[in-house]
């Protein structure tokens, strides 16, 4: 009995602590001006507000940021999910010369850090004038090998019969991949929404380099480039905070089900 | 009848190959043209003197073999960010897979119930924005305002420059992004404890193990795959350090936090110094590999 009570005071403390700078930054972006630079801290207003919220919109027009995050990351999501279960799907499913060379290719390949390629990439988006435009983003979102394994590897569990008795049918090839593949894929294509729309959300260093234009930021660059005026002024950055992180706890607390099943697989299957 | 069914086989078969390219084409050419060619051409890069006047006109690029390299090597700055990026990568990975291997075991004990409430707790900051949660924590590091030190004032601990200090601002720096992390692979290590055998720890029980015995002779030996994954994933995350310190310190003070890529990211995209920036990605690369290889054989001479 009291290894259980003090196993849940352990829990609720480390668990409460973990969430301290939620609550921080939820109840400083309430504040006025200067309250939340204060000996000792506050936890809670002394008065509520919301003027930290109008002037990030009607002042710094992070609206626009706001819209270029949301516009980006759904588009990037749907894009890559499409290329993503087509080539996964292909994979699992077809015999083709080369195919488990071209696989364990692209696995090795994982191993390169990203970074390496952004310089050439940067170079290749400015010869075709991409720079600073939404398909700076959208290119090199187009497809992932990480993606691509995920659908592979559920595509695998589908009985071929499945697939031969549609193609009896007249099925065509595209027909099976539309009516079979995806709805049967529909968990993995769901948890593979969420990495994407999150990863494209919250990704810093490209869109960085990628977007040179305060209107074309998305929130995290819109964010850090405000952090860089308002060093002295916690209530309004909080506020850009609260801004940045609620759309994907939304996205998170809704759909976290398959989010955590797809870190679960990642983790294990390999 | 058999030729006649050799010959619908052989169509569907030819059907089938040119369906195959068919759904492949579109992502294997994406990655191909932007992620293959940029890979190789940032390994050429790397080899010339690409800088903000070849931006301009390509014709006053030149090769300059391994100048980059030795350049690099003899380099001061660079030296600085990669002592940096190790100090992290050491210190942080073990950290935070400790941390994460801890919560995993006490959440997969039978004693807790609410799993999922403190599950829950634990993960949200893996989902939240870096950028956003390191802005927040620049403020709870405040010396005068900020919540770490007011807490700390309640067991007699004097203020600190936490981000301001030469000494702390790494360690900092650390504990914000054990505190980002922990959660995700916590997920991995309670996948792990389930398919560890019910019945190992109900034999080892009746020949009088105590639950000391138990973890160190059945849970971490069948973790061990587990532990060898999580500790790549996190290796090589850590080593691509660059959002923590660009926002909370911009590398500083005295260059304590700066690192290597964000040392490329200065040289390459701040001065355009293409050329040797790309030599930092590549040396970023080779230290990964090798980082990589390295864990894999420990794993291969412990099995």
């Amino acid at each position: 009995m009291i290894k259980k009570i003090a196993l849940y005071l352990f829990l609720s403390v480390t668990g409460l602590a973990t969430l301290i700078p939620f609550i921080w930054m939820v109840s400083a972006s309430l504040m006025y001006d200067g309250h939340a630079s204060t000996y000792p801290p506050r936890f809670i207003p002394d008065e509520f507000t919301l003027y930290q919220f109008q002037s990030l919109f009607s002042r710094l027009n992070v609206a626009r940021n706001l819209f270029n995050s949301l516009v980006l990351s759904i588009l990037v999501t749907i894009i890559s999910l499409f290329f993503n279960s087509m080539a996964g799907y292909a994979f699992a499913k077809y015999r083709f010369a080369g195919r488990d060379k071209l696989f364990s290719l692209l696995l090795s390949s994982m191993i390169i850090p990203a970074q390496v390629t952004m310089l050439p990439l940067f170079l290749m988006l400015k010869e075709m004038g991409f720079i600073n435009t939404y398909m700076a983003i959208i290119i090199p979102g187009l497809a992932n090998i990480f993606g691509i394994f995920l659908i592979r590897q559920y595509a695998l569990s589908i009985p071929d019969s499945l697939i031969e008795s549609a193609r009896m049918d007249g099925a065509t090839d595209f027909q099976i991949y539309k009516s079979i593949i995806l709805p049967l894929c529909l968990p993995i294509l769901i948890t593979l929404a969420i990495f994407t729309f999150m990863g494209t959300w919250n990704d810093f260093l490209w869109p960085l380099i990628a977007l040179t234009d305060n209107s074309m930021y998305t929130l995290p660059v819109a964010l850090a480039n405000l952090m860089g005026e308002h060093t002295k002024d916690p209530e309004l950055m909080m506020a850009g905070s609260v801004i940045t992180i609620i759309p994907i706890l939304i996205v998170f607390f809704v759909l976290q089900k398959y989010y955590i099943k797809g870190i679960m697989l990642g983790g294990v299957k390999e | 009848m058999s030729k006649e069914n050799n010959h619908i086989e052989k169509k569907y078969f030819r059907s089938g190959i040119s369906a195959a390219y068919f759904f492949l084409a579109p992502a294997m050419i994406s990655i191909f043209v932007f992620f293959f060619i940029p890979v190789i051409a940032a390994f050429i890069i790397s080899f010339t003197d690409f800088d903000i006047y070849s931006l301009g006109n390509y014709s006053n690029l030149r090769f300059i073999g391994l100048k980059n390299y030795s350049d690099l090597l003899g380099n001061e700055l660079f030296w600085t960010s990669l002592r940096n990026t190790f100090y992290f990568v050491v210190a942080a990975s073990p950290l935070s897979i400790a941390v994460s291997l801890g919560a995993a075991l006490i959440l997969n004990s039978k004693l807790v119930k609410l799993k999922a409430v403190f599950r829950l707790a634990y993960f949200i900051p893996v989902v939240t924005t870096l950028v956003a949660v390191a802005i927040v924590w620049r403020f709870i590091y405040h010396p005068r305002f900020g919540m770490l030190n007011y807490l700390l004032s309640f067991i007699g601990i004097n203020p600190i420059d936490w981000l301001g200090d030469p000494f702390w601002a790494m360690p900092s720096i650390i504990l914000m992004s054990i505190w980002k992390n922990f959660g995700y692979n916590m997920i991995i290590f309670i996948a792990g404890l389930q398919n560890i055998p019910e019945q190992l720890y109900e034999a080892a029980i009746l020949e009088g193990a105590n639950a000391w015995q138990q973890f160190k002779k059945i849970t971490l030996p069948m973790l061990a795959p587990t532990t060898i994954f999580i500790s790549i994933i996190t290796m090589i995350g850590n080593f691509q350090l660059f959002a923590e310190p660009y926002v909370m310190t911009q590398g500083g003070p005295l260059n304590k936090t700066l690192s290597v890529v964000q040392y490329m990211y200065q040289e390459g995209f701040r001065w355009w110094n293409m050329g040797y920036s790309a030599s930092i990605a590549f040396v970023l690369f080779i230290i990964i590999f090798a980082g990589t290889m390295l864990q894999l054989k420990i794993q291969k001479q412990t099995a």
